[in-house]
């Protein structure tokens, strides 16, 4: 166990960074679970809104995606 | 990552997960250079190649009744123009061929790393990034070739009220110069984590080489879940293909139609 103070700030704030996978989490299984349910009441129109529920997805993820880049950042880069 | 490697004696587990990651020459030991051949190359060449085996062996015979190769191609066909056609609009059908050209790229180097012993070229942001540095450079070209000044009516909402427009543009100028980057981390992280995760099961399977007791308990578990995440993974690997052609076509909507 060497190091100074600073590297173990990074590795603490990088584990930390992964709390954001649990907001990512949240907004994907909100998206989804709001499409399924509207989909559950108008099956016929469900299949049109497929591609939409999945660019919801992507957006929803992609600021889960920034804590995983702020946990390279710090693992890598500071 | 690579400097990480070294760290994977002290763990316990029996080689490092983020090993497979680490680019190495393909003919000697030498530092990787700006052209040395090196095993991302190698694979991205397979893909490629696998590519155009898969698009031009099945479109060459043309039967009435497709063999499995001639569906495979004509569902991908027909499957990425539909895309086009209904995310980013008719007008968007000239820019078909180079959509068509990433999915298959994208979903090929996907699958191909899925293979035992393969390297995933897309677990790579340099790879990624690039794929989507030229999405978002061509998508700003077009846009500004197609509406001159007009494309900057894109980050002018015309439907909120006066005093918010420039709050808003600010944010929305953020948003468009942060695409590229939510763009590739989005393909490369969830290709990383995916075989990361399969790797740290992996490491954990010859358990049952160091203790009998504990290892009669891990190693049928981790090969478990290896199987599972690989099923995973197969989906994963569609699925991120498609999300990246569709943000893609997203963009391209955003350029010939962008006034809000």
């Amino acid at each position: 166990m060497e190091g100074d103070i600073a590297t173990m700030g990074a590795y603490i704030g990088a584990g930390l960074a992964s709390v954001g996978m649990g907001g990512a989490a949240v907004g994907v299984g909100n998206v989804v679970g709001n499409f399924l349910a509207g989909a559950l009441r108008n099956p016929s129109a469900a299949a049109g809104q497929t591609a939409t529920m999945f660019i919801g997805i992507a957006f929803a993820e992609a600021l889960g995606i920034f804590s995983f880049l702020v946990a390279l950042l710090l693992m890598f880069a500071v | 990552m690579a400097t990480e490697a070294a760290a994977g004696e002290q763990t316990g587990l029996v080689f490092h997960p983020m090993d497979q990651f680490i680019i190495k020459p393909l003919f000697g030991d030498g530092a990787v250079g700006m052209f040395t051949v090196t095993n991302l190359t190698l694979w991205m060449a397979i893909t490629v190649i696998a590519t155009v085996a898969l698009l031009v062996l099945g479109s060459s015979s043309r039967q009435s009744i497709p063999t499995r190769m001639q569906s495979i191609a004509e569902l991908a066909y027909g499957f990425i123009r539909k895309m086009v056609e209904d995310v980013a609009g008719r007008d968007a059908l000239p820019y078909f061929p180079y959509i068509m050209t990433i999915f298959m790229f994208v979903v090929m180097a996907n699958f191909v790393g899925l293979l035992p012993g393969a390297f995933t070229t897309t677990s790579h942001i340099g790879v990624t990034a690039m794929l989507a540095m030229l999405v978002f450079v061509s998508v700003t070209v077009i846009g500004f070739v197609k509406h001159g000044a007009g494309f900057l009516g894109l980050f002018w909402i015309s439907a909120a009220p006066l005093p918010l427009r420039p709050v808003l543009a600010l944010i929305e100028v953020i948003s468009y110069f942060v695409r590229p980057v939510s763009h590739s981390i989005r393909l490369a992280g969830n290709m990383m984590a995916g075989h990361a995760v399969m790797k740290v099961f992996a490491a954990f399977a010859p358990m049952i080489v160091l203790s009998t007791g504990l290892g009669l308990i891990v190693t049928p578990l981790s090969i478990l879940a290896i199987s599972a995440i690989y099923a995973l993974e197969i989906l994963v690997a569609f699925i991120q293909a498609y999300v990246f052609t569709i943000l893609t076509c997203v963009y391209l909507k955003d350029a010939l139609h962008p006034a809000h």
